[in-house]
């Protein structure tokens, strides 16, 4: 390539068409751009009546009811070995007497949480080798399901008899490591929680936007 | 899908959902449609943490299940939908919206299902009249026969619509193995719309007896023992069971078009025409179809008979305000006949076109400059340039030319086009033309827009971490002074707990209002540019078809 001596920048193509001359290019860039450039001009001022107040409004306060509805799901944070007591005047600011149940017939089967099943005796028939009679096997979760009828009256939803066993058998390995979850979260889907009415003295905060 | 619009729907999501739901909202949208157990794997999340937030997203239509793509045999599949998280940026409007239309029970309703995804009828009228209960002053409450009578007024404009009943097509999982070939029903292609429904929009027959309740403080304590309990076994059928309804956000978006048009309408000519366009519109909005390119045609002597009462302009001055109309540059109106005293449309695909257009005018002008902006308009106007050509037309001097050109090139504003003359392509025998593609442009600023409005809240939720310290001191003194208040304390006392803050940190805590209102408000208005350029590219597409 002809032109390239001595680090002079010369392109394949003949630039004048493009109305660039040798003088005017500007300089090379050494390293990266700053990260917060100048702007030579400012940003138009915000549009500020009240339309724009009331919606401002809406938005803040929508985003604190959203926050506090049961939709907004908080992770399953560590308890503490001590309960602090923050914890317990920050459980009391929760909208707690919302319990959110979906209704089941929108959703796909598989999303119903399990019904937390009785354990009264350890089913070591289950865990033993199969050197157990395979009937005793079936007698027993027979007996654990009967335990579950009384169980099941008190969820919100039926659900039939079959499936549940068909899903019991199927997901029994899943079901230990589920129980101590299920523990926890027992209060969103089941019926049996009780409100003893120590949370109510709720001030008037509703009214105020939280940031 | 765009990288940016993931990370935007992230936060939205996050702050609006917590962080579950985040996460697997995220997920999904990154990864495309899903089963559960995938989900459970790739994301790490314990699987009942997966279902209860797959639920939420579900009832807040932003996601939606289908058969496996293997079959009626494979497990379920969810499919996340980004345009409706990016939604949740325009709900202050579409309450706004509801409110000027529909007054403060309407703009309730449309709140509380916002909020809630999708409600029967019952229990968002019940809602609603609480509410506006509580708000009223001591002695008076509201009955639920109003707030029936709006919310049928807002199914009759369509601004509500029923969900779409879920098929009972997904078998349930356990036996899904046992019969590999059996005739299953038939998979529908794609998802069914509300609207393809015939009942869409038909209100049910309701019982709904009754008054707002007033929720008393005092009482509270003593009711809610009765009532958690009551309310479970309580199993007041009002024969809307299963009937959902949801916000018809198309419906809105056509409302919020309209009032662009007459707003551009108003600021470019003046009210009359306004009232005129805003007329066209009205008669024409159950005759044309949301994707229609012009409104149908109608005669003068229509918009004449139809014009509200307080705007008594004579049949003449009708006609030269169509006239002016018409000629406009904008192209807001076109004349496409002369029977019946002149055939009128709105054209809506113009319309947005153009004022897309002066949005991306505008914007060159605000970033570089009015001399860089009357370049960009030349080369929207006359599509190709040469370097000489735009000199000479803008009547600029060459080297601030050349130099705006350059600039606006790197930011990808202005392209090169080349044409060559001879078929080696030499350089020194290639025309080199510079273009703007208003179509490229405008997609390019729309993703522009959503990392502003991302960035905007990384940098609230950036300004209120740092003060988390100062906000939450300052929450418990209000909660204290409304104890006190409420308990009934002396003056002293108030002011007393009102110094616990001292001054400067009234004035950091006055300064963070300031910046998070700030903030909030750009994004609101960020969303309008965003609804502008996002109609002018569904419409350009829909066109192109």
């Amino acid at each position: 390539m002809g032109g390239r001596g001595r680090g002079v920048a010369a392109f394949s193509f003949n630039v004048e068409a493009l109305g660039i001359t040798r003088g005017s290019m500007p300089e090379a860039m050494v390293g990266p751009r700053p990260l917060f450039p100048n702007t030579e001009s400012k940003p138009v001022p915000l549009r500020d009546d009240e339309g724009e107040a009331y919606m401002l409004a809406l938005k803040q306060e929508m985003r604190c009811t959203m926050q506090r509805l049961p939709h907004n799901i908080k992770p399953l944070a560590a308890k503490a070995d001590v309960e602090r007591y923050k914890e317990r005047y920050n459980k009391q600011k929760q909208l707690n007497d919302e319990e959110w149940t979906p209704d089941w017939n929108l959703y796909p089967k598989e999303l119903r949480p399990q019904v937390k099943r009785t354990r009264t005796t350890k089913p070591a028939g289950i865990k033993k080798p199969s050197a157990k009679d395979a009937k005793d096997v079936l007698n027993k979760l027979e007996e654990l399901e009967k335990n579950d009828g009384a169980e099941e009256e008190k969820s919100d939803d039926e659900k039939p008899k079959t499936k549940k066993t068909a899903e019991g058998e199927e997901e029994e390995d899943l079901e230990e490591e589920l129980e101590e979850e299920e523990v926890e979260e027992e209060n969103d889907y089941i019926d049996s929680y009780f409100d003893n009415g120590e949370e109510d003295n709720d001030d008037g905060d509703d009214g105020e936007a939280t940031y | 899908m765009t990288a940016q619009e993931a990370r935007l729907c992230g936060l939205l999501l996050r702050e609006h959902f917590g962080e579950v739901v985040e996460k697997i909202g995220t997920h999904l949208l990154r990864s495309g449609a899903q089963n559960l157990r995938t989900i459970v794997n790739e994301s790490g999340t314990p699987i009942d943490l997966v279902k209860k937030s797959l639920c939420v997203l579900m009832k807040h239509g932003a996601c939606r299940f289908s058969i496996g793509r293997k079959g009626p045999g494979s497990p379920v599949e969810y499919q996340a939908s980004c345009e409706r998280i990016l939604g949740i940026l325009r709900y202050p409007r579409y309450i706004y919206t509801a409110k000027t239309l529909y007054s403060d029970t309407g703009e309730l309703i449309i709140e509380e299902l916002l909020q809630r995804g999708h409600m029967t009828m019952s229990s968002i009228v019940k809602m609603v009249a609480d509410r506006l209960t509580h708000n009223m002053e001591e002695g008076r409450s509201i009955e639920y026969n109003e707030v029936v009578s709006t919310f049928s007024k807002l199914v009759e404009t369509h601004f509500l619509q029923r969900c779409p009943p879920v098929s009972e097509v997904v078998p349930p999982v356990s036996t899904a193995p046992t019969v590999p070939g059996a005739p299953a029903a038939p998979v529908s292609t794609g998802p069914p719309t509300p609207e393809s429904f015939s009942d869409c929009y038909l209100v049910p027959s309701v019982s709904l007896a009754g008054r707002g309740k007033r929720r008393r403080s005092g009482e509270d304590v003593v009711l809610d023992q009765g009532t958690t309990k009551k309310a479970k076994t309580d199993l007041q059928t009002h024969g809307d069971e299963g009937i959902y309804w949801q916000v018809n956000f198309e419906r809105f978006h056509l409302h919020f078009r309209d009032q662009t048009i007459i707003s551009a309408v108003a600021s470019k000519l003046d009210q009359t025409s306004s009232e005129i366009v805003r007329t066209m519109l009205r008669m024409s909005e159950v005759t044309t179809t949301p994707s229609a390119s012009c409104t149908q045609a109608l005669s003068a002597n229509e918009v004449f008979r139809s014009l509200p009462a307080n705007y008594s302009i004579s049949r003449p001055v009708l006609d030269q305000y169509l006239t002016l109309l018409v000629d406009d540059p904008m192209e807001f109106v076109g004349k496409t006949g002369d029977s019946g005293g002149g055939m009128y449309v709105v054209n809506l695909h113009k319309a947005l076109t153009n004022l897309a257009r002066a949005t991306l005018e505008s914007v060159v002008q605000e970033k570089f400059g009015s001399r860089s902006a009357r370049i960009f308009r030349l080369l929207l106007r006359k599509r190709h340039l040469e370097q000489k050509q735009v000199e000479d037309f803008a009547m600029i001097p060459a080297k601030e030319a050349k130099d705006m050109l350059y600039t606006l090139m790197s930011e990808n504003l202005v392209l090169l086009q080349e044409l060559p003359k001879t078929p080696d392509h030499a350089p020194s025998r290639t025309f080199y033309l510079y273009t703007v593609n208003q179509l490229a442009t405008a997609r390019m600023l729309l993703q522009h827009c959503y990392k502003t409005v991302a960035n905007l809240i990384d940098r609230r939720l950036f300004e209120t971490k740092e003060s988390k310290r100062l906000l939450e001191k300052s929450q418990r003194i209000e909660a204290i002074m409304a104890s006190l208040q409420a308990s009934g304390a002396e003056p002293e006392q108030l002011t007393e707990v009102e110094e616990m803050i001292s001054a400067p940190e009234k004035q950091q805590l006055e300064s963070l209002r300031h910046h998070i209102n700030k903030l909030d408000s750009a994004e609101n208005q960020v969303d309008e540019t965003i609804f502008l350029l996002k109609s002018y590219v569904a419409s350009t597409a829909r066109i192109t078809r």
